[in-house]
């Protein structure tokens, strides 16, 4: 049965058109740094600390979202091309080579024309991360800050504030916070503002309150936005605009437009048949054609890691004590970049805890060549989720970038094949 | 307690014969003789682990390294792209060659720190990710890595069921002060004569300490290190390399063999971990912290380590210079990511050095060495004849 959407009201779609035009002005705002030598922050989106950034109003840059646009616009591998005849061997993350060539051709990306770094924020979030802003320090020898946020160290151990090991690691990051805070005074020359530091983490605070909110309201049937795709731009903001005004805004609206949608049962897909949670990261070679292959089968990804660790761990929902700002900021990183490297290598009781709620009925993994980070563990935290829980699952491997290891037709068998599965088992179960 | 067969009244030769057939072994007799006379074993994943803790528990630090071994359960639970030792590694736990009471990994790379959850899923002994300090400027990190080894100390009192004290731990680290001096005798060595301990024998007396108690160790250093300074075999013409690339997973023995037969290896960086600390560890004082500044202060260079007073290609060229070596090979290993990325960089500065490489990659599985041989020798050949 078709659902009749009222489109009229204005509420219905907005926190994509939204989406694309603040990603528009953002990547605009790159293009006039790179013409006025404004001196530009490049940052990742795990630990992207872009609250302490915008108190000194550096403009952003994320060569992570930069690389994946490159994918998604189809001429990703033109730049993976030239970082690989410059050296960087076809093993490494394709995120790392489109970036190492946009450099190469100084700035020219398909958004505009991204600027070079003045300084650079590298989390240990991601090991890449950290090689990857080695180039940079050799291209430009610009300041390189790592931030070193430890991690949880075994299964069951997440400590929490009072604990003495979390209040070390707290102590460590907040040490780093105050170093950094330093190296954004010399860079920008510009004095430390903690009122304005309030300022940008009250908008943070709506905005992880709200992403928080909006992946809860996925647990809706129909399910009110795909976790692949809506989802993707709605990360896009969530990374981008963390910290400032327009985002807080976005993200209040989006709630509002996603409540909207449960309250009218107006889903992402016209018959939703099967609900299913996506883990890794989207092949955005084929973005659009990878998730039609689900839904042309009623398929909805209804929740992802990809939303949690890919938002720098924010959907957590952790909210800053602006009270005491920068004690409660280094809480909130550790929290959250842990929250986020969590979602990549524990992710199998999660995921069980999520069957219920968000009614799954099944699991895709989705590990690619470029992102071992993600990818390594996969196969066996899914045998460790099908030990724990009775769901099926799909492990599909490809890439992000990389289109010359993303294979379409054996994607859509595997995929075909999953969804006859679970036709099977829904008939076995209903008989 | 010895785990090697007695070696003492042996030849050298027969000595670092038997050395590397234990080496290559995947059963790790060693280890099966340590723990069959009642002895607790702490795997740790390399580069780089603070062994005296485990060593002050009355503990075997063993250093998981891969094997040449088929990974067939453990293939079945990582993805395809990637490299060989994170797989073989942890088949070695999967199929029993090795038994563990605890295992330690570390965020090194993005692979391998995914390692500390796989385990934790697969066994039911403590595993867990040991986070050495990744800000190594951070005028906090000592502090903060001192906590760190802290908290290790205590997961592994739990495991030993006894306190591991400060004079604990000062004994273990006067053991492993001596190791790193033999160590470094060792490396003196094949700087200054490298025809007498070729590269495959100076691999083998190095990399076995990581699977045998350090004192046992330190006495075979100590017996075998005169001998080779003894032995008369006489100087070729041959060119002096550096090889860079063995931090973490290993080139074969066959492999190092086969780049001696046309080469002096002066230096390297493989098993950098068992030679990370440079210098004496003081004993004097709080043991952890001065673990935890050596490990900052003092140490060696590595791809999976930033920082920023230690530029890696610089470091190379320091490498290349304080060894009197005419060349390099930069290798990295199949799959590895930040040995892969080093390459570029190592390439360019060797460029602008004027420093003539080698490029290459390996897999420890690997069994045929003509083709890099042949090509070995060419560039060998137009080096020496350019």
């Amino acid at each position: 049965m078709k659902v009749e959407r009222p489109v009229a009201d204005g509420i219905v779609g907005r926190g994509m058109t939204e989406g694309g035009e603040l990603f528009r002005t953002w990547f605009d705002r790159l293009s006039t740094a790179a013409a006025t030598g404004e001196k530009t922050a490049y940052v990742f989106v795990m630990g992207s600390l872009v609250e302490i950034l915008n108190v000194f109003d550096f403009p952003i840059s994320f060569p992570e979202i930069n690389s994946l646009q490159t994918a998604v616009r189809r001429v990703a591998h033109e730049y993976l091309n030239q970082a690989e005849d410059y050296g960087y061997s076809t093993d490494i993350c394709g995120y790392v080579k489109a970036d190492v060539a946009v450099q190469l051709r100084k700035g020219a990306h398909p958004m505009g024309t991204l600027p070079p770094p003045a300084l650079a924020i590298a989390t240990n979030a991601c090991n890449t991360y950290v090689k990857w802003a080695e180039i940079w320090e050799r291209l430009y020898h610009v300041p390189v800050f790592t931030l070193d946020v430890p991690g949880t160290r075994t299964a069951d151990g997440q400590t929490w504030p009072g604990n003495a090991d979390f209040d070390a690691d707290c102590a460590y990051v907040a040490a780093q916070l105050r170093e950094l805070i330093a190296l954004c005074e010399r860079v920008s020359g510009r004095k430390f503002d903690i009122d304005r530091l309030r300022e940008v983490l009250g908008h943070a605070n709506t905005m992880s309150r709200s992403w928080k909110r909006i992946i809860d309201l996925n647990r809706a049937r129909p399910a009110v936005f795909s976790a692949l795709t809506e989802g993707t731009v709605y990360l896009g903001v969530a990374n981008g605009f963390r910290g400032r005004p327009e985002g807080a805004r976005y993200f209040e609206r989006l709630v509002e437009e996603m409540e909207y949608k449960v309250a009218h049962g107006l889903g992402t897909i016209d018959e939703e048949q099967y609900r299913l949670a996506f883990v890794g990261v989207p092949c955005y070679p084929i973005f659009r054609r990878f998730n039609e292959m689900f839904t042309e089968w009623g398929g909805v990804f209804v929740n992802s890691t990809y939303l949690w660790f890919a938002s720098g761990g924010t959907s957590l929902g952790y909210e800053y004590d602006l009270t005491r700002p920068l004690e409660s900021l280094a809480e909130g990183v550790l929290i959250n970049v842990r929250q986020a490297m969590d979602a990549m290598f524990y992710t199998d009781r999660t995921l069980a805890e999520l069957v219920e709620p968000f009614g799954l009925d099944g699991v895709v993994y989705h590990p690619i060549k470029s992102c071992r980070t993600v990818s390594t563990g996969l196969a066996d935290s899914r045998r460790a989720l099908m030990a724990r829980v009775d769901i099926p699952s799909l492990f599909i491997e490809s890439d992000m970038m990389d289109k010359r290891v993303v294979s379409e037709a054996q994607l859509k068998n595997r995929i075909d094949a999953f969804f006859e599965g679970l036709a099977t088992r829904r008939a076995a179960a209903l008989a | 307690m010895q785990v090697l067969d007695p070696w003492d009244h042996k030849p050298l030769d027969d000595v670092l014969s038997d050395l590397r057939d234990v080496l290559e072994d995947p059963d790790y007799p060693t280890v099966k003789r340590w723990r069959a006379a009642g002895g607790k074993v702490l795997g740790h994943f390399q580069v780089y682990f603070p062994e005296e803790i485990a060593h002050a528990a009355g503990m075997l630090p063993l250093k998981i390294r891969g094997a040449q071994i088929e990974a067939r359960q453990a293939e079945a639970r990582f993805g395809s792209y990637l490299c060989s030792i994170v797989k073989t590694s942890l088949e070695l736990v999967l199929s029993k060659h090795i038994e563990l009471e605890m295992f330690v990994t570390h965020p090194i790379c993005d692979a391998a720190r995914n390692l500390g959850a796989v385990w934790g899923r697969n066994f039911s002994y403590p595993c867990q990710i040991l986070y050495l300090p990744q800000n190594a400027n951070s005028a906090s990190a000592s502090a903060y890595l001192r906590h760190e080894y802290d908290r290790l100390r205590r997961s592994i009192e739990a495991i030993v069921g006894r306190t591991v004290t400060d004079d604990d731990l000062r004994t273990s680290m006067a053991v492993f002060n001596e190791n790193r001096k033999l160590l470094r005798d060792l490396y003196t060595l094949k700087r200054l004569r490298p025809w007498v301990l070729p590269a495959d024998e100076a691999y083998v007396l190095v990399a076995i300490g990581g699977s045998i108690p350090r004192e046992e160790h330190n006495a075979l250093l100590k017996a075998m290190l005169p001998q080779i300074e003894a032995r008369t075999t006489r100087p070729q013409d041959r060119l002096r390399i550096v090889y860079e690339g063995g931090f973490c997973e290993q080139p074969p023995i066959d492999l190092l063999r086969a780049i001696a037969q046309s080469t002096y290896i002066v230096d390297d960086d493989l098993m950098i971990g068992l030679r990370w600390i440079l210098t004496d560890v003081p004993t004097a004082g709080d043991p952890l912290l001065n673990l935890a500044e050596c490990y900052l202060e003092h140490s060696s260079y590595s791809p999976v380590q930033h920082d920023l007073r230690k530029p890696k290609e610089q470091m190379l060229l320091e490498r290349i210079t304080s060894s009197g070596a005419g060349a390099a090979i930069i290798s990295a290993a199949k799959m590895c990511e930040p040995g892969l990325e080093e390459q570029v960089a190592y390439s360019r500065a060797l460029d602008e050095a004027g420093i003539p490489y080698f490029v290459s990659e390996f897999e420890e599985s690997m069994t045929s060495f003509e083709n890099l041989q042949t090509q070995l020798e060419t560039f060998v050949e137009n080096v020496l004849f350019a």
